[in-house]
């Protein structure tokens, strides 16, 4: 290295390239509702801005915050609650990687909403995911190790709005709810795996800012709701036309 | 391997604007110092903060979101802020993350005073 060739940055490998559009690698997932999307976090979010954070402690358990890690990374989509799925991408969790996802929009219901997020960032002791346009939460999840004394402590902190009126709605008659109880569920059998027999998770939550950002309101363009229900409500309409078209 | 954050406050040409320097890192445990500075800013009466990133040195996911956390702070008591000293390696996690949407690049400190108005 020369006098005059820049210092590399620690994190230099850890931050994913920015993108324009997504694109993911990872297959098996019903629908692909994120490819050409923009990812979207906080700033572009409608909803009051909440920081949740969840932490298990591993007493007992001999693994460092670096081997948690990685066998988080390995087997992520094993810690998911039942229901919900997680479509790794082909490179796994890396930098840059963009993963499918399908979670039901309620407990125990048989409609999947097909999701995802990018991988913004990846070290030996954290990663981050990021959510695209059209999610429910605009939203960053840092999922990380550390030490606590001697023990080792797993964490899950999301930084995060509701994307859309509606969802803001959900979130207050409790979705909200729903969401933390599915992230303390995946720490849960995080910490089972390592061989934790009664997990207990502590999570606290603080609501950063409780305006909502109207400006943002158009975010429902992306909604799969909303564009589900436009498409039936104009269904007539389309086939009106269609009828109109045909040759005779 | 940790450097810890250093956040210092000095004043500009312009008496409701504050430059802060940040050194280091920003990790989600630089909350202190950085709190700590704008609160010092903002005492002192400035209107725009301009922060200094040319001498950051490692930010993680943890530091992005707590830049946020700042922002959100900033916005409620009416307060501007804005980034300079940015090299490409931060301006394109500014890029990646959306936040460059939010907070003000620019060249030098006193194209970041023009833009203050």
């Amino acid at each position: 290295m020369t006098a005059t060739e820049p210092r590399p940055h620690r994190d230099g490998e850890a931050w994913a390239r920015p993108v324009d559009r997504l694109t993911t690698t990872a297959t098996g997932a019903g629908t692909d509702t994120v490819t050409g999307k923009r990812v979207a976090g906080p700033i572009q979010g409608f909803g009051q801005m909440w920081q949740k954070t969840f932490s298990v402690r591993l007493e007992g358990v001999d693994k460092s915050p670096e081997q948690l890690v990685a066998h988080w990374k390995e087997r992520f989509p094993t810690f998911w609650p039942k229901g919900a799925t997680f479509y790794a991408p082909l490179a796994g969790i890396a930098p840059g990687e963009v993963a499918l996802l399908e979670v039901p929009p309620l407990p125990g219901s048989p409609i999947k909403m097909s999701t995802g997020v990018m991988v913004i960032y990846a070290d030996d002791q954290s990663f981050a995911f990021m959510t695209p346009e059209g999610h429910a939460l605009s939203a960053w999840i840092t999922f990380s190790g550390f030490r606590d004394g001697e023990t080792t402590v797993a964490q899950v902190q999301a930084l995060e709005r509701t994307s859309d009126p509606f969802i803001e709605l959900s979130y207050i008659l409790g979705a909200n709810r729903m969401n933390d109880r599915f992230w303390a569920q995946t720490l849960e059998n995080l910490a089972r795996s390592v061989g934790v027999i009664t997990p207990d998770v502590r999570s606290e939550k603080i609501c950063v800012d409780r305006r909502r950002q109207w400006r943002h309101v158009r975010n429902l363009r992306h909604s799969p709701a909303v564009n589900m229900a436009v498409a039936t409500l104009t269904a007539p309409v389309r086939w009106l036309r269609r009828r109109g078209t045909r040759p005779t | 391997m940790t450097e810890g954050t250093r956040a210092e406050i000095r004043s500009t040409t312009r008496s409701d604007t504050s430059l802060m320097r940040i050194e280091g890192e920003i990790t989600s445990g630089s909350e202190k110092p950085l709190m700590e500075a704008f609160a010092k800013a903002v005492d002192a009466g400035a209107r725009t903060v301009i922060l200094d990133f040319g001498a950051l040195d490692y930010m993680n996911s943890g530091g992005i979101g707590l830049l946020v956390t700042l922002l959100v702070r900033a916005q409620r008591q009416n307060k501007r802020l804005m980034a300079i000293g940015l090299n490409e390696h931060y301006l394109q996690i500014f890029s990646l993350t959306r936040l460059d949407e939010a907070i003000g690049i620019h060249d030098t400190e006193a194209a970041a005073i023009a833009a203050a108005g």
